[in-house]
């Protein structure tokens, strides 16, 4: 009933040393850059740690999903939704699409060197008139020979600027709605795919694109899976996504807390620690019980989705209140901080805006409720 | 994901015990609810079908199962939309009688566990008084040892099942001068001459009955000490943590029944012409409530298993009520309020679990000593270990 056992504790404890060397010294300079260096993506594959989930045969270590939720936990601890969000898009986004649904040849050509680290990826569903509701997507992607012209845009993309290959949702038939949804792999080199860095209020460290797509000429061999399935492989990992993103949540409320009770313990006011005043007292214990509860409601969900569970339910449920806790954690620590909270010499200023993307991004609040509400009161089943 | 906590036979017993309840109790909770009692018959029936005796060894007469079993009775009392009815079993056999069967000598456990297991005498526990309540260390009520006795005089208030019950484990003082290891516990029955009874009004959990007692020179038999003396307090500290517990799955689980009564509801009600539970804003509320009831759910599991693994959890079990009690608060008031009107009528349930729902984050300790225990232990670093 445990996700993790001695031996992800020892691999715990080398991506902590991992990042404590390789990424905490320089994460301050990759806020400021707006992008983590191409670098560290080679340390991080030679570290083995792009490839945890994929067989080995394809230059991965073939392990189960406790050793994935560890390198969420450990990168999501570093005080930098951007610097996180860039790895798990690769990990999580990109790269389990070519490994559950891709050809072999698909398979043979991108997943090596997305462990490796020579390549990462970008996830492209959601474009400027369509995020949650996929099924009204407008890129289209019509046969032409043994290729497929695909043109259209995309927007809100992780990794778009910098990513060596894209995974792009196109519709075959754009006749049909979900049903005539496909996901294509391409290569940053083809061309007509052009893309511009959007400038967030957050999440600065992650390159976040808008991206054009103009009779870009992708051969039909890079269709991943089968056309007309991609609604289907998308709905299919949101379950993943949504688990994941709610263990990025809680880990960062985690590392605010623990962060902010150290600040507590050495400011003083009126003469004592601020963390002897009561009612900033209570207000820690409330945020730490809620944190504690989902925190072990990730853990459950998390042993049931490596045991390959149906939990589309619970992983809804668990990104709604994860993310919404992150926003009121973040909040209330950030007040515990007074004005060094609002300054950026302290990282309570950046969890603070990095948060606030946790209720929008891969589903927003309103969404997971719909989607529970089905769930719950018309007994939809997914 | 019920299958990590639950098996086949956990499932069995939750059948038979929902068929007992159905046949027993439920038709009768209204007319019990308005006598202000529940007839003793039942609590004997209830005590024949091994209710009372889940986790207590055979030979006093219990099932000696697994802690699961009872999370599944305190589920199962919790969904009968009468807090009132559920808290007598759960303060028997798990807030009261612990201590004796934990602490207490053979002779004690023999004199008065198989009595209350069978459910032929109802036992309560005797903490609050007057002037203090989680500050048990403050207790004013006295017992000094003379000769074979003990001499109580004092008293107490908010005992549940004490009125119409027939024995209580009291907190007392035997060395007032000691502080926290002046306090024992001790086993008082309620017919004594000295102890005299109030019932009280109450809010809700109408069909329970709660008392305020003096103890006017009562004499107690000096085998009646639970334990030794001066541990008193350890041993609270002890039971508290299945206490918390008890009312953090008897929070969600009420929270589950509420919710399944309201959807019955807004599946059935119209209003401009549809159904109510087609329109967004309530839909989106049943599906926030149905998360965090989930979440809330499922943490309770993970305490209980730390509790069934013999693991001491003070802050889980400390954090579970606290969330536990005030979610429930929070679902009352909602889900009273997708009935509109009927909501505020005695003819629907809701009325009746709102305002039993109100005394779970005052009793058993209010959501605010939860905070301040739990404070201590993430902000002061305070460890608990078990007496």
């Amino acid at each position: 009933m445990n996700l993790y056992n001695e031996e992800h504790q020892l691999f715990r404890q080398s991506v902590k040393d991992f990042l404590k060397k390789e990424a905490m010294p320089y994460i301050d300079d990759w806020e400021k850059a707006g992008e983590i260096p191409r670098t560290i993506w080679k340390k991080f594959g030679d570290m083995g740690f792009l490839g945890v989930n994929i067989p080995e045969k394809y230059g991965g270590s073939g392990l189960d999903f406790g050793y994935q939720s560890i390198l969420v936990e450990e990168t999501s601890k570093c005080y930098s939704g951007g610097f996180s969000a860039a790895i798990i898009g690769h990990i999580s986004l990109a790269m389990v699409y070519l490994e559950r649904f891709g050809s072999e040849y698909i398979k043979e050509r991108y997943l090596p060197k997305s462990c490796s680290g020579e390549w990462f990826g970008c996830l492209g569903v959601t474009e400027p008139f369509a995020g949650s509701d996929v099924a009204g997507i407008k890129t289209t992607a019509v046969a032409d020979g043994d290729d497929y012209i695909l043109n259209g845009s995309k927007t809100f993309i992780t990794n778009g600027v910098l990513s060596d290959f894209l995974i792009i949702a196109a519709k075959t038939n754009p006749e049909m709605k979900s049903a005539g949804i496909s996901l294509f792999v391409l290569d940053r080199s083809m061309p007509g795919i052009s893309a511009h860095k959007l400038d967030k209020l957050g999440w600065h460290a992650s390159d976040t694109a808008e991206i054009s797509i103009q009779d870009v000429r992708v051969p039909a061999k890079n269709i991943i899976g089968e056309a007309g399935m991609g609604f289907y492989y998308i709905m299919q990992n949101f379950a993943l996504e949504r688990l994941i993103l709610a263990i990025g949540a809680i880990t960062a409320c985690e590392t605010a807390i623990a962060y902010t009770l150290k600040y507590m313990s050495e400011r003083k006011a009126f003469g004592r620690p601020i963390n002897k005043f009561q009612v900033l007292r209570h207000r820690m214990a409330q945020l730490a019980s809620e944190t504690t509860m989902l925190k072990s409601f990730n853990s459950t969900i998390s042993v049931a989705f490596n045991q390959s569970k149906n939990v589309v339910k619970e992983c809804a449920m668990a990104k709604l209140l994860c993310t919404e806790l992150s926003d009121k954690v973040m909040t209330e620590c950030l007040q515990c901080f007074g004005g060094y909270g609002y300054m950026e010499d302290y990282r309570m200023a950046r969890m603070f805006r990095d948060s606030r993307l946790g209720t929008i991004g891969g589903g927003t609040s309103e969404i997971m409720r719909e989607l529970i509400s089905k769930m719950v009161i018309d007994d939809v089943s997914y | 994901m019920k299958s990590y906590y639950f098996n086949e036979e956990h499932d069995m017993f939750r059948q038979s015990l929902k068929d007992f309840l159905n046949k027993e109790a439920i038709p009768n909770i209204t007319q019990w609810e308005q006598d202000r009692r529940i007839p003793k018959a039942f609590w004997k029936k209830f005590g024949d079908m091994g209710y009372f005796g889940i986790n207590f060894p055979e030979k006093y007469g219990g099932l000696d199962l697994g802690f699961f079993y009872s999370v599944v009775l305190i589920e199962e009392i919790s969904k009968c939309f009468s807090g009132g009815f559920a808290i007598l079993p759960m303060v028997q056999s798990y807030m009261s009688t612990p201590y004796i069967l934990n602490h207490g000598s053979e002779a004690l456990k023999e004199k008065y566990l198989p009595g209350a297991i069978a459910g032929e005498k109802i036992c309560s526990i005797a903490i609050s008084e007057p002037g203090a309540g989680s500050d048990a260390m403050n207790i004013q009520t006295k017992a000094i040892k003379n000769g074979d006795h003990y001499i109580v005089n004092g008293s107490k208030t908010f005992i549940t099942n004490a009125f119409y019950g027939d024995f209580m484990v009291a907190v007392v003082k035997t060395d007032p001068e000691a502080g926290v290891n002046g306090i024992s516990l001790l086993v008082i029955d309620n017919k004594s001459e000295g102890v005299s009874m109030r019932k009280l009004n109450k809010l809700g959990w109408h069909s329970s009955d709660t008392a305020e007692i003096n103890f006017d020179d009562v004499e107690v038999p000096k085998e009646n000490l639970v334990g030794d003396e001066g541990m008193g307090f350890y041993y609270l500290m002890g039971g508290l943590q299945l206490e918390r517990l008890v009312a953090a799955v008897g929070g969600f689980a009420g929270c589950e029944s509420a919710l399944r009564y309201s959807l019955q509801y807004m599946s059935e009600r119209k209003a401009f012409g549809r159904p109510i539970n087609k329109f967004q804003v309530l839909r989106h509320r049943v599906a926030q409530m149905a998360s965090e009831i989930e979440a809330h759910k499922y943490f309770t599991y993970h305490c209980c298993k730390l509790h069934n693994d013999g693991e001491y959890a003070v802050k889980e079990c400390s954090m579970a009520k606290l969330l536990g009690t005030e979610m429930a608060n929070k679902v009352a008031t909602e889900c009273l309020q997708f009935f509109g009107g009927y909501g505020y009528m005695e003819d629907y349930k809701m009325a009746r679990f709102f305002r039993d729902s109100r005394i779970g984050t005052i009793g058993g300790g209010t959501s605010e000593v939860m905070r301040e225990i739990i404070a201590k232990m993430i902000i002061d670093g305070q460890e608990y270990e078990e007496a």
